[in-house]
């Protein structure tokens, strides 16, 4: 069997820009596919509760514009999975419409572009609940309520090697998908070809962070895969500054993963316990053994983003050391305001104090701050924005009152850079972590073709 | 030499030291190692358990979900759950990214032979 080569030249593309220049090598060297993914649910609940992207436009054009100029000039299929960081409907349709755009502006023959959407309507979900086929948790959750489902405000579910393999079949120049398990759009690539599945989707598993899987570390750089026909899988740093390592492709697999051994996506799971990693020449690591388990029942994962509420954000300084060391009590003040004013619930109030434990909270092992003076960061969330803006002001402004036996400053217990109170976001928390049996892997993500350029 | 350095702290040894979600429930941490030696004298010191780690970040053990030794990447790894997902409102660090800070001082003893080991293994060893 032939051997197929895949470029991945950014791990979640649109966060940041690609490095123009190892892309460029990638390219020159080639390949039978140029992928990536765009998604992620490190930037939290909001762009997915939101309907937004946290990319910038700008970044997701250059990079989009980067690809799909390569990807025409070879003549190779070009692949994004999760568009525009959440995969939402909206997202793919935003990277449709920026690829269409794209190729009127460079004056591109005409392409088939191939899309697929990932969203699920939460009708769905609730039927299969009261049908006998329960939403499970991950990572310990219990099985979806409907109150749960009732509270989240959009649902994506993660699609496996399905969808991209079905618009391979037909054809596609151009690939934009909704939320996708990072390593099926690599595996999907090999598997249309004829490759084995524990080589592809290991092939997936290790490109879909692009350079994250080189050393020294260095983020956006083009990382180049190939499944050689033998099972084994070859990996290589395009960036002249950069090697593919038995340490760096070993460690990739850990990174961002609760356990190295195991990968899990929609259909199977592929089982990485006795990998065996081999330094072929100064910058490849071949890497053979890896063991794709088919499941017996296939179940997808999904992703839902709540609403808590609207928020406002406050922050005030202190450097008083009688004050550093009784903080919680200008804090217990200043909660005590908020509560004769509102009560005890229908709202939320968070105190992040740096200098104490503002980074890790109750992780935080030490226990008595070393600091000469604390930054303390008031979070409200409300029903609604006023609401949430008068307790955070009480919240914020009632510290500077805050009345402690021995303090020599009476004149104010705190300091403010702003006498104010700052709107931000509305706050979003993750409903969903859970999955869903379906009768295929094509049953939620409905696939679209259409043409581009002249 | 024994006696005088009976301890070394982690960070004196490991090559990396990072924390990171692991999905929206849990966050994971991997320390890892130049070369087999010294993760072998980490590893064999006990020093980094799941016992260990959870009393240094003051949490019961049943919020470790994995402790993984991973010998390819002379690695070792743990998760732990969150007790709210990443990007609730309060939540100080979204992406987990700067929870790994503590272990950095945790003290690595090692034994008079364990020293002799190492300066041997690094002796030998051309990346050093």
């Amino acid at each position: 069997m032939e051997s197929t080569r895949i470029i991945c030249p950014n791990g979640h593309l649109g966060f940041a820009p690609l490095k123009p220049d190892s892309f460029h090598l990638g390219v020159a060297a080639k390949p039978d596919f140029i992928a990536a993914d765009s998604g992620s649910d490190d930037v939290g609940p909001g762009p997915l509760g939101t309907d937004t992207s946290t990319s910038l436009r700008q970044w997701q054009e250059h990079d989009l514009e980067e690809m799909l100029l390569a990807a025409r000039k070879l003549g190779v299929p070009m692949i994004i999975g999760s568009a525009g960081d959440t995969g939402s409907n909206s997202r793919v349709d935003l990277f449709v419409g920026m690829i269409k755009d794209l190729a009127k502006k460079h004056g591109l023959t005409r392409f088939k572009l191939g899309y697929f959407y990932s969203e699920v309507e939460p009708e769905y979900l609730r039927a299969k609940m009261r049908g006998g086929s329960p939403i499970l948790g991950l990572d310990g959750r219990p099985p979806l309520t409907e109150e749960e489902l009732d509270a989240t405000s959009h649902i994506v579910a993660m699609a496996g090697v399905h969808p991209f393999m079905d618009l391979l079949d037909r054809g596609a120049d151009v690939i934009i998908g909704g939320r996708s398990s990072d390593s099926a759009i690599f595996a999907a690539a090999a598997l249309h070809r004829g490759h084995g599945m524990s080589e592809s989707y290991y092939l997936g598993k290790v490109l879909e962070c692009a350079s994250f899987c080189a050393e020294p570390y260095g983020g956006k750089e083009t990382v180049m895969g190939e499944v050689n026909g033998s099972g084994e899988v070859l990996v290589t740093a395009m960036s002249p500054a950069q090697r593919c390592t038995v340490a760096s492709v070993a460690g990739h697999a850990m990174y961002e993963r609760s356990n190295p051994y195991h990968e899990y996506v929609a259909g199977g799971m592929l089982d990485m316990t006795h990998c065996d990693y081999q330094q072929v020449s100064e910058k490849t690591t071949r890497v053979t053994g890896a063991n794709f388990m088919p499941a017996d029942e296939m179940r997808v994962k999904l992703e839902g983003a709540g609403k808590l509420g609207e928020r406002f954000v406050g922050i005030a300084g202190i450097r008083d050391p009688y004050t550093v060391r009784h903080v919680d009590l200008v804090i217990e003040w200043a909660r005590t305001q908020v509560r004769e004013r509102f009560g005890e619930d229908g709202y939320e109030l968070y105190y992040n104090v740096f200098g104490k434990n503002g980074v890790m909270g109750d992780l935080e092992p030490v226990k008595q701050t070393q600091s000469h003076e604390l930054c303390v960061v008031v979070q409200a969330v409300a029903p609604t924005a006023e609401m949430a803006e008068e307790i955070c002001m009480t919240g914020t402004r009632q510290m500077f009152y805050a009345r402690l036996p021995d303090v020599k400053g009476t004149a104010g217990s705190v300091s403010f850079i702003l006498d104010e109170v700052l709107r931000a976001s509305p706050a979003y928390h993750w409903t969903l972590n859970h999955t869903v049996a379906v009768a295929h892997g094509l049953e939620l993500f409905p696939r679209h073709m259409t043409q581009a350029g002249g | 030499m024994e006696g005088r350095n009976s301890t070394r702290k982690l960070i004196e040894i490991a090559k990396t030291i990072r924390s990171k979600n692991a999905g929206v429930d849990k966050i994971t941490f991997d320390i890892i190692f130049r070369d087999r030696a010294d993760y072998d004298l980490v590893r064999d010191s006990r020093a980094l358990t799941r016992e260990t780690v959870a009393a240094l970040y003051g949490i019961d053990g049943d919020r470790i979900s994995d402790f993984v030794e991973f010998d390819p990447a002379f690695a070792i790894k743990f998760t732990l759950y969150r007790v709210r997902p990443s990007g609730s409102p309060g939540d100080p660090d979204i992406f987990g990214a700067q929870q790994y800070a503590p272990l950095m001082d945790v003290e690595i003893p090692l034994s008079g032979k364990t020293i002799v080991q190492t300066i041997a293994a690094r002796d030998t060893d051309p990346c050093r």
